[in-house]
């Protein structure tokens, strides 16, 4: 994204610290055997908001996920989900889809979704009438009574993302939802996600893919080794790389040349440079003075994936570049 | 896709026997609408033809020698007279007919092996034996003495019933037989019926749906579903085979009479329905978290087998202990929660008070419980390691390494 001269650039993302929270972890470790899978995970997620959890496979997303989801339990450390310190206590306002998709081949879509339902209490008779709803509303309502396993995988999926939130939970937590998904579905889903959030669902998202975070969060949490070295508003984590700045002058040369930044290198008729600390003012005012003639000038900010390479460190950021690239499914 | 309204009605949370009502609930049904369920019904047909054929072999081998006979002790001319006539009637009616052997005395008929001892004479004869066999061949010794008094069947004598050699029921020894009867039945149930459970969480495991059971209930709610779901499934196949099974049994019982046990028949049946629950769920508990923590049939397969000699060594110490009433290793073994349903059937038929069985039951359902928690904890410490793939390597080759 770029901001141009001017912008303020904190535009959609900003971070409103007067919301509850919804999510907060505090030091939580996990070991299993020998390998600490979590080391010292602190979280904080804003109700309402869309979160996202960024890190390659193996970074610790999903064990810190099924700690908060109180799957398995933290060695050490504190949680606390929807004002509740054991998860189990408001399952009923929680929905999750796991990274592993499963749902019994055997059960009708309808029976299935009010099963997922009917487990964080909603009764079972009221989730048959909702699951018909939602899958007539997706416009899978022809699948309603075939078996699961006549479905097409990704057929299936959308039944259990439905089965996520037939219950109509405050809390939900996918784990690399889009994975699976062809791209109308995968566009389908981030619009869910973006509606459950204006209709003041929290929902919490693993990803490694960076492209749907940036999109999508108001806030990511970057994870690395199963240490989360940066959580905040996406600004935030752009913000910590400096802006580049692309300076087009009419002049060739000239005394103005002192006013550029050290690091300032030319590329034709650019010029390229960090922003400097004391913001654009200063230069451009000398720019001026000393007649280089500015015929363009922008600021751009650092995308997500600079964040990342910068927050997370190049060993982490050539392990998402490795991993499988989440291709939609056509 | 668009958000289905998220800001409406939320009920609380669902208890952990709510919880474990919705996962029982699908176990239930699937398994018993199931076109596999017909085939489990079935299962114990096979043993049953098996049998069948068997008995029909055995009987045509017994009806060509020696079966159970009745003792003629009678004056010289009668005595032959009914062998005769017994002769000469089974070549009309077939070998159903009791047979008759000449005995000295009732003394020498009883070291014979003789089943009853007919005395008196043919206008009146008098059977005596246990009740039930001499009531069932009653009718055959009138129409034999009718046959060997006026070489006609036109007047049957009345035979004068001596019941004897019945087991008193105040006896506890007597009753052995009755205790090692319900003790063998239940374990041939528990063995048919709780080994199911050791691959119960596999289907779960394998359709990766355990993650979502394990994070809207707790574990323990999921272990206790699903035990309570194939206890279910197998109530309604044991019912269904006594029902098929019933006349069997009736015949059965009569022809192998058992000793009225010291709690009356009602209630050694009530008491065991409620101990194979009690030995079901315990066992079950433990077979339910082995198999959680394998990942494939073929590690259930493996498992199986240690499982069955488990039961085996169980069964055989229940066995032994209830050959010893009273003494420590009866105690013992109704102490010890897993032979201590079978240990406490067998005292049922031996023994009338029922307080025991109360204080066994509360004890049994403790260790249900704790077993349950035990399995919940150690399948979320073992088989919920991160990652897509769960498991990884199973338990025994991890602690292996």
């Amino acid at each position: 994204m770029d901001a141009q001269v001017g912008d303020p650039g904190l535009t959609g993302n900003a971070r409103s610290d007067e919301r509850p929270i919804a999510i907060e972890a505090r030091a939580l470790v996990k070991r299993f055997d020998r390998t600490t899978a979590v080391d010292g995970v602190d979280l904080s997620v804003p109700q309402g908001s869309v979160y996202g959890i960024l890190g390659p496979n193996g970074a610790g997303k999903t064990t810190t996920l099924r700690m908060l989801l109180g799957i398995i339990e933290p060695d050490s450390g504190y949680r606390r989900i929807l004002g509740a310190e054991r998860p189990h206590d408001v399952a009923h306002a929680i929905g999750y889809l796991p990274e592993e998709r499963g749902l019994y081949p055997s059960m009708k879509a309808t029976d299935a979704i009010a099963f997922l339902g009917a487990l964080r209490g909603l009764p079972l008779q009221e989730g048959r009438r909702r699951a018909g709803e939602l899958l007539e509303r997706h416009g899978l309502g022809y699948a309603a009574d075939r078996q699961i396993r006549q479905l097409s995988k990704g057929m299936a999926q959308q039944v259990q993302i439905l089965g996520t939130i037939v219950h109509r939970p405050r809390l939900v937590i996918f784990d690399e939802p889009f994975s699976g998904l062809d791209a109308l579905n995968q566009g389908k889903l981030e619009a869910m996600m973006r509606g459950l959030a204006a209709e003041g669902t929290t929902v919490i998202f693993s990803t490694h893919v960076i492209a749907h975070a940036e999109r999508l969060c108001d806030e990511v949490a970057i994870i690395a080794g199963g240490r989360v070295p940066f959580a905040g508003p996406v600004d935030e984590a752009r913000d910590r790389i400096p802006a580049q700045v692309r300076l087009e002058t009419r002049a060739q040369d000239g005394a103005w040349r002192s006013a550029l930044p050290p690091d300032a290198r030319r590329d034709g008729r650019f010029w390229h440079f960090t922003l400097p600390e004391g913001g654009i003012e200063p230069l451009l005012r000398a720019l001026i003075a000393g007649e280089a003639g500015i015929l363009s000038l922008s600021i751009e900010r650092a995308g997500l994936h600079d964040a990342f390479v910068a927050i997370a460190g190049e060993a982490a950021a050539r392990a998402l570049k490795d991993e499988k690239p989440e291709e939609p499914h056509r | 896709m668009t958000s289905d309204s998220p800001i409406a009605a939320h009920r609380g949370r669902l208890s952990m026997l709510a919880a474990a009502w919705v996962v029982a609930r699908r176990d239930f049904t699937a398994i018993l609408f199931s076109r596999t369920f017909f085939f489990f019904l079935l299962g114990p047909l096979f043993p049953v033809i098996v049998g069948v054929l068997a008995g029909s072999v055995g009987n045509r081998v017994a009806e060509s020698g020696a079966g159970p006979s009745i003792a003629v002790v009678m004056q010289e001319g009668d005595a032959r007279a009914m062998v005769q006539a017994r002769d000469a009637l089974a070549d009309r009616l077939g070998e159903g007919l009791p047979r008759l052997v000449v005995a000295a005395d009732e003394a020498s008929a009883t070291r014979g092996g003789a089943a009853a001892v007919l005395s008196g004479s043919p206008a009146a004869p008098v059977l005596s034996g246990p009740s039930a066999q001499i009531e069932g061949w009653s009718g055959d010794v009138a129409m034999i003495a009718a046959q060997a008094r006026e070489d006609s069947l036109r007047s049957w004598p009345r035979v004068r019933l001596e019941p004897k050699g019945d087991a008193r029921p105040t006896d506890r020894r007597s009753r052995l037989k009755t205790a090692q009867g319900a003790q063998t039945l239940l374990f041939l149930l528990t063995m048919m019926l709780a080994g199911m459970v050791l691959s119960n969480l596999v289907e779960e495991k394998g359709n990766k749906i355990i993650e979502v059971l394990a994070a809207a209930i707790p574990m323990e709610s999921v272990f206790f579903g699903k035990l309570f779901a194939m206890l279910g499934v197998s109530l309604v196949g044991i019912a269904v085979w006594a029902a098929v099974g019933a006349p069997v049994l009736m015949a059965a019982s009569a022809t192998l009479p058992l000793p009225e046990p010291a709690v009356g028949w009602p209630m050694l049946v009530g008491l065991g329905v409620v101990y194979f629950a009690m030995a079901y769920l315990l066992l079950g508990s433990v077979f339910l978290s082995i198999g959680s923590l394998a990942n494939t049939v073929r590690e259930v397969q493996t498992l199986s087998m240690p499982v069955t000699m488990m039961q085996l060594m169980l069964f055989f110490f229940a066995t032994y202990a209830m050959t010893q009433p009273g003494s420590p290793v009866e105690i013992l073994a109704a102490v010890l929660p897993f032979s201590s349903p079978f240990a406490m059937l067998a005292r049922a038929a031996q023994e009338p008070a029922l307080l025991p069985h109360v204080a066994a039951l509360a004890w049994q359902t403790l260790w249900v419980f704790l077993l349950v928690k035990g399995g919940a904890t150690l399948f979320r410490k073992r088989a919920m390691k991160s990652g897509p793939q769960g498991g990884g390597r199973p338990w025994w080759r991890r602690a292996r390494a």
